[in-house]
């Protein structure tokens, strides 16, 4: 009898979870961490033993170091990160104020780079320049994204969603043939991911390091077979501005872990 | 740049069993892999870890070049008496690490 119950409460568990699963609120979006492992999920949830963290406080100290010919800190002109770059990392790309120069978070700390520090612009996919943004990301870790309203921007969207949706390489394959069209489907063993940038700067067990949206971006064209473009190419930044509008809502959960 | 994250509880019972965390970044390069000018990459690795309860080596392990990047670390010890835990990691190239902290043992 009791077994009867069990098992009966089961199958309205299931009923239950599946249909919500179906449903979903009528957003169909996923991320990469609800198709990973749950013990990939405890390694990003656990700040010990999250790898990305490492860099995070790599950060911290190059934030609070003086640098360039201005001798001056991150943190002599902004506050305290958790309040400065609150929601910060979750509207880039974006223009630079008062200026016609569209940069993605590391670009925009490069900027602050040149123009306040005179310092050199760090390299990109550095360590610096990872520890850096893995640092301002981490202080909107739960934030939705929330891409600005800027009306300069929805142009560079839509170049960004022409480049996506665009055959090429010697595979013939556009983005959106995997990520929107087979999207949840396996690739060699691995699940496709929709391709929402929630994560970046991400720790990937593959690459054993932090890497940038544009890495993963790079990573993805060498597999279809075609020439990648030079990092912080105009290409690069509408691709991310528009997969950013992409993924508007979904939470920052930088530094992720992917496999 | 060489920082480290360790997980250990602040307090303890005597005579509980805790568990300790230790990650550390750090390339883990083999020296079994050629650069892209062909040549191969020098070996790179943390050779040594160890941790000490109050001067006391409570866990010591060999690293071998088959260990990932970004080594992370967990072992289990008997809490006795409050102190300090010291971690040390020594590898190639003078890599030498130290980080500690301190635990009470109520």
């Amino acid at each position: 009898m009791r077994l009867r119950y069990l098992g009966l409460a089961l199958v309205s568990i299931f009923v239950a979870s599946w249909a919500a699963a179906q449903s979903g609120g009528g957003d169909q979006r996923r991320t990469g961490y609800q198709d990973m492992s749950a013990p990939l999920q405890q390694m990003e949830d656990d700040d010990t033993a999250n790898p990305g963290m490492l860099f995070v406080q790599a950060g911290e100290i190059l934030w609070n170091a003086p640098a360039g010919k201005a001798n001056k800190a991150c943190a002599d002109c902004h506050s305290a990160v958790d309040k400065s770059m609150k929601g910060v990392a979750a509207r880039y790309p974006a223009f630079a104020k008062d200026t016609d120069t569209l940069v993605d978070l590391d670009g925009r700390i490069n900027l602050c780079r040149t123009g306040q520090q005179q310092a050199d612009a760090l390299k990109p996919e550095s360590q610096d320049i990872l520890a850096l943004s893995a640092y301002v990301t981490r202080a909107s870790r739960g934030l939705p994204i929330a891409p600005p309203a800027d009306p300069r921007l929805v142009k560079v969207r839509a170049e960004g969603e022409v480049l996506f949706k665009r055959r090429e390489g010697q595979l013939n394959l556009s983005c959106a043939n995997c990520h929107d069209d087979n999207a949840g489907r396996k690739l060699a063993g691995a699940t496709i991911p929709q391709g929402h940038p929630t994560a970046y700067p991400v720790y990937r067990s593959e690459w054993q390091t932090v890497g940038s949206l544009q890495r993963r971006l790079r990573n993805c064209m060498i597999g279809m077979r075609s020439e990648p473009y030079a990092y912080n190419s105009a290409e690069y930044v509408a691709l991310e501005a528009y997969l950013m509008d992409r993924a508007k809502g979904l939470k920052i959960e930088s530094p992720g872990i992917r496999p | 740049m060489a920082n480290a994250l360790i997980n250990a509880p602040k307090t303890a019972k005597r005579g509980d069993t805790i568990e300790i965390k230790a990650l550390i970044l750090h390339p883990m390069e083999t020296g079994f892999r050629p650069g892209t000018n062909g040549r191969m990459i020098p070996r790179n690795i943390i050779e040594h870890f160890s941790a000490r309860w109050n001067g006391e080596e409570i866990f010591a392990m060999t690293f071998s070049p088959a260990i990932a990047a970004n080594p992370f670390v967990s072992f289990f010890t008997v809490a006795k008496e409050s102190g300090k835990i010291d971690f040390l990691w020594t590898g190639d190239e003078d890599f030498r690490v130290t980080e500690s902290v301190a635990i009470t043992v109520t």
